[in-house]
């Protein structure tokens, strides 16, 4: 543990690819090539790139759910190729995913929530505490006795996020935690993981297919045909319209109506991403007068 | 001519339990043939439910459906040609493919109609054209295909029975945006070359905004407005009051507008921002 | 409709019953159902069913819940009390034709009435006051000493409990995928047996299909919250039984043994 303090990376990506065939067999599509990735420590990063361009594979070979065909994934320092490290690994790395239905082990909130505790061999009495701290941090605990069938998409989502926290992870993965809900629950698991990553330090990945969730982060990692195509700031990443549109994703409604002014001759800045900026520069563009 | 009418349609789960619920409560509609009616409100609006009674799924606590004004709950009226009439695309709907190959799914529709194999063939093939899907998939198994492909099975399953109304419960919901776009595309495509009543649940006011010329608004299992699409977005302000998000853009401006501009709110497009941008610039 | 079904749901609650250690009451549950076979008259049936409705009253559980886990085994009552009643010899009381009722066949069936419905409505009592996954725990606890055997007990109590887990999302799946079959002209409600037996595939495919869909993904799911079997595994709830326990468990013991002194005293 001491040796790993130093390295700030969280997950380091070098050169990996992937694919599910076995390599002997030529001619298997490469879901990931040669693809490099860092995260630091308390990174805030959406991952986008349209179905099929690999950035869910990208988040299974963050907790050795899948291991690289070639190239070398680091987590913490930890190989996770290697067989012995898969607990050092998947305590630091928790995963939520898309269907809330499908990852929630237990009948009862507060059992599931300990569920990954128990696994760990924690002490009954430190897994209540971390379990009551886990739900209150995701705003459940009042729900601790229910049954998550019961639940709204946004709860049960949030229940799997407390399972993956009472495990004080370092790193969050989320792979589409909102597509399948409605405004209010995306709202609601998006106020969450913003919370761990500003209270609590926690690095999220998110992978998401919603260009307004990803302008909320700090860093927007753009995959396309299994390499990292974009990688920077969301004002960066969106300032770059058709590009985005050329590989089947979208910009916030603002970014593109920036464009398309642009295109009309007039001088507009594609970095624009928020409503507050934009409706700042549309006050200043309405009151110059021509 | 006026394709879907709805007469005082209340709609009460688990009457005499404790989870007693009113989900739909005295809705009165006349949807007009050929219309693309875009439908929204929060989860528990009562929305899902209502479609449900409109082929006949659920019937009504009380009051009357009527589809090219007639009763479908009549005695003499059969429940299953009413769904042959009231295409019903659920959410998700690849979860209902079951059969080995495409053709044979899509197909599945139509031969519960009792048509003549020819015709079935016609129009597999027609509406995999419609939603996109190449001939050679139709042979394979539908297990095989991504997603996307799947959800165009599904929806394709329901158009071959070229229902005159057709509803859909969110289709695009868990796609990425091309996916998306293709889709609603489709839609629009089955809606003008069988003209078509169409009617589109959605979460997402960009995409309605697109797409539909009238909306439905639910609020609370009531009918909160229904009107053409302008008209509905120039309540904006009442919407995000509701807490329905409206377009990123409409948002914008009225923010412009509470900063004492003179700018209208019935903006939703990019499009027609746009326009009326450079009308005031000029 | 499907989501009607309570049997095997668990209500949560605080009363003295869902206090209890799952394990004891398993046990006592047992004890129950000695009760109601060892009852060899009517009278000594009285305790067992006297000990259910104590049950209830200390449950909190709403009598109506009671009646209504009873409707599903009306059929199996109907049927059995039928055979029983025309088909046991005994003092004939009533003969038309080649139908006869026989004194021993009357009480014969109203025994077993009584006894069927306390036995359902009573070990129902198990599961509407014990969480499943409490239930499957103490499965496991109590059938721990098999393991010197190598047979797997953490493994089918994981079983277990998943199963339990998923029911009520199965059962709102297979609603919705007949919805959507019968949107698209399914017709279930007409036809022979064969037609209707035919007409399930487009239900049972997607359900088969989806089930196998979610395992995996749950099983990746739980491989990421680090498990590995039962070995090493701690339990935020620690099964410990107190002396309510122990007190509750004598008390049915002490119902037990009534019905063995009614079974003597009314015999003799």
């Amino acid at each position: 543990m001491s040796a790993n303090k130093e390295i700030k990376e969280n997950i380091n990506i070098k050169n990996v690819s992937f694919s599910y065939n076995s390599d002997e067999e030529k001619g298997t599509p490469l879901i990931l090539n040669h693809c490099n990735l860092e995260i630091k420590k308390g990174e805030f990063i959406a991952v986008l790139g349209h179905n099929g361009s690999g950035k869910s594979t990208l988040a299974k070979l963050m907790n050795s759910i899948l291991i690289p065909t070639d190239g070398i994934v680091l987590v913490d320092g930890f190989d996770t190729s290697d067989e012995e490290n898969l607990f050092d690994i998947r305590r630091r790395v928790g995963m939520v995913f898309q269907n809330p239905d499908n990852q929630i082990v237990a009948t009862i909130v507060e059992e599931d929530v300990a569920f990954g505790l128990e696994n760990l061999g924690t002490e009954p009495a430190e897994m209540r505490q971390r379990v009551d701290e886990a739900l209150k941090a995701v705003g459940m605990y009042d729900y601790r006795n229910h049954a998550p069938h019961k639940l709204s998409g946004g709860q049960k989502q949030r229940v799997a996020i407390a399972g993956i926290i009472a495990m004080k992870p370092e790193c969050i993965v989320l792979d589409e935690p909102t597509a399948m809900l409605d405004p209010k629950g995306r709202e609601e698991v998006m106020r969450t993981i913003k919370m761990l990553n500003r209270d609590y330090g926690i690095t999220v990945i998110l992978i998401t297919h919603y260009m307004e969730e990803a302008a909320q982060c700090e860093r927007i990692v753009v995959i396309d045909g299994g390499k990292v195509l974009m990688d920077g700031t969301p004002e960066n990443v969106f300032s770059e319209v058709e590009l985005l549109k050329s590989i089947g994703l979208d910009v916030p409604q603002v970014t593109e109506l920036m464009y398309l002014l642009g295109k009309h001759g007039y001088t507009c800045d594609t970095h624009i991403i928020t409503e507050n900026d934009c409706t700042d520069f549309l006050a200043k563009f309405l009151s110059e007068k021509k | 001519m006026t394709a879907v009418k709805t007469e005082n349609l209340t709609y009460t789960y688990g009457i005499g339990t404790p989870f007693e619920k009113t989900a739909v409560n005295d809705v009165n509609l006349e949807i007009e043939q050929g219309e693309l009616v875009g439908i929204i409100g929060h989860t528990g609006s009562g929305k899902s439910t209502l479609i449900q009674h409109l082929n006949g799924l659920l019937k009504p606590t009380s009051g009357r459906i009527l589809i090219d004004g007639a009763d479908i709950w009549d005695k003499s009226a059969n429940r299953r040609d009413v769904r042959f009439k009231v295409g019903l695309v659920f959410q998700y709907p690849e979860y209902q493919i079951f059969e080995d190959t495409v053709e044979k799914d899509i197909a599945f529709g139509p031969k519960n109609m009792g048509l003549s194999d020819d015709e079935i063939k016609k129009r597999v093939i027609e509406t995999a054209e419609i939603v996109g899907l190449s001939p050679e998939i139709l042979t394979k198994s539908p297990f095989e295909l991504s997603g996307g492909q799947k959800r165009r099975v599904a929806i394709a399953g329901v158009m071959a029975m070229e229902p005159s109304v057709l509803i859909l419960d969110e289709p695009v919901a868990g796609l990425d945006p091309r996916g998306r776009e293709k889709i609603l595309a489709q839609i629009k495509t089955y809606h003008a070359k069988k003209n078509a009543t169409v009617l589109l649940i959605s979460h997402s006011m960009e995409d309605v905004a697109r797409y539909a010329s009238k909306i439905l608004v639910m609020n609370e299992g009531s009918v909160y407005c229904y009107e053409d699409t302008p008209i509905v977005f120039s309540k904006a302000e009442e919407l995000a009051k509701m807490g329905l998000s409206v377009p990123q853009i409409t948002k914008v401006f009225l923010k412009l507008k509470e900063r004492g501009f003179d700018v209208r709110t019935d903006i939703y497009t990019i499009d027609f921002a746009i326009k009326k941008l450079l009308e005031m610039k000029n | 409709m499907l989501k009607d079904i309570t049997i095997g749901q668990f209500f949560p609650g605080n009363s003295l019953l869902h206090k209890l250690d799952p394990r004891f009451k398993i046990i006592i549950t047992g004890i129950f159902i000695a009760m109601l076979f060892a009852a060899q008259t009517f009278t000594a049936l009285i305790p067992g069913v006297v000990f259910m409705i104590i049950g209830y009253a200390a449950s909190k559980i709403p009598f109506s819940l009671m009646i209504k886990s009873l409707k599903p085994i009306i059929p199996i009552i109907i049927f059995t009390s039928i055979l029983n009643l025309f088909f046991l010899d005994g003092i004939v009381i009533f003969k038309l034709w080649i139908i006869k009722i026989t004194y021993d066949g009357v009480t014969y069936t109203g025994m077993m009435i009584i006894r069927i419905i306390a036995l359902i409505a009573g070990s129902s009592l198990l599961t509407y006051t014990t969480s499943p996954i409490a239930l499957t725990d103490a499965i496991e606890s109590l059938l721990s000493p098999l393991k010197k055997i190598k047979f797997p007990v953490h493994e089918l109590a994981m079983m277990m409990s998943i199963a339990l887990r998923f029911i009520p999302t199965l059962i709102e799946e297979t609603d919705k995928i007949m919805s959507a079959q019968k949107a698209r002209g399914a017709d279930m409600e007409s036809g022979g047996l064969i037609h209707r037996a035919k007409a399930l595939t487009p239900i049972l495919v997607p359900l088969f299909v989806s089930a196998f869909s979610r395992a995996m993904e749950l099983a990746t799911a739980m491989e990421c919250r680090c498990y590995r079997g039962g070995e090493g595994r701690t339990r935020l709830k620690q099964l410990s039984s107190s002396a309510r326990d122990y007190l509750t468990t004598s008390f049915s013991l002490i119902f037990l043994n009534m019905v063995f002194l009614l079974n003597v005293y009314m015999a003799g």
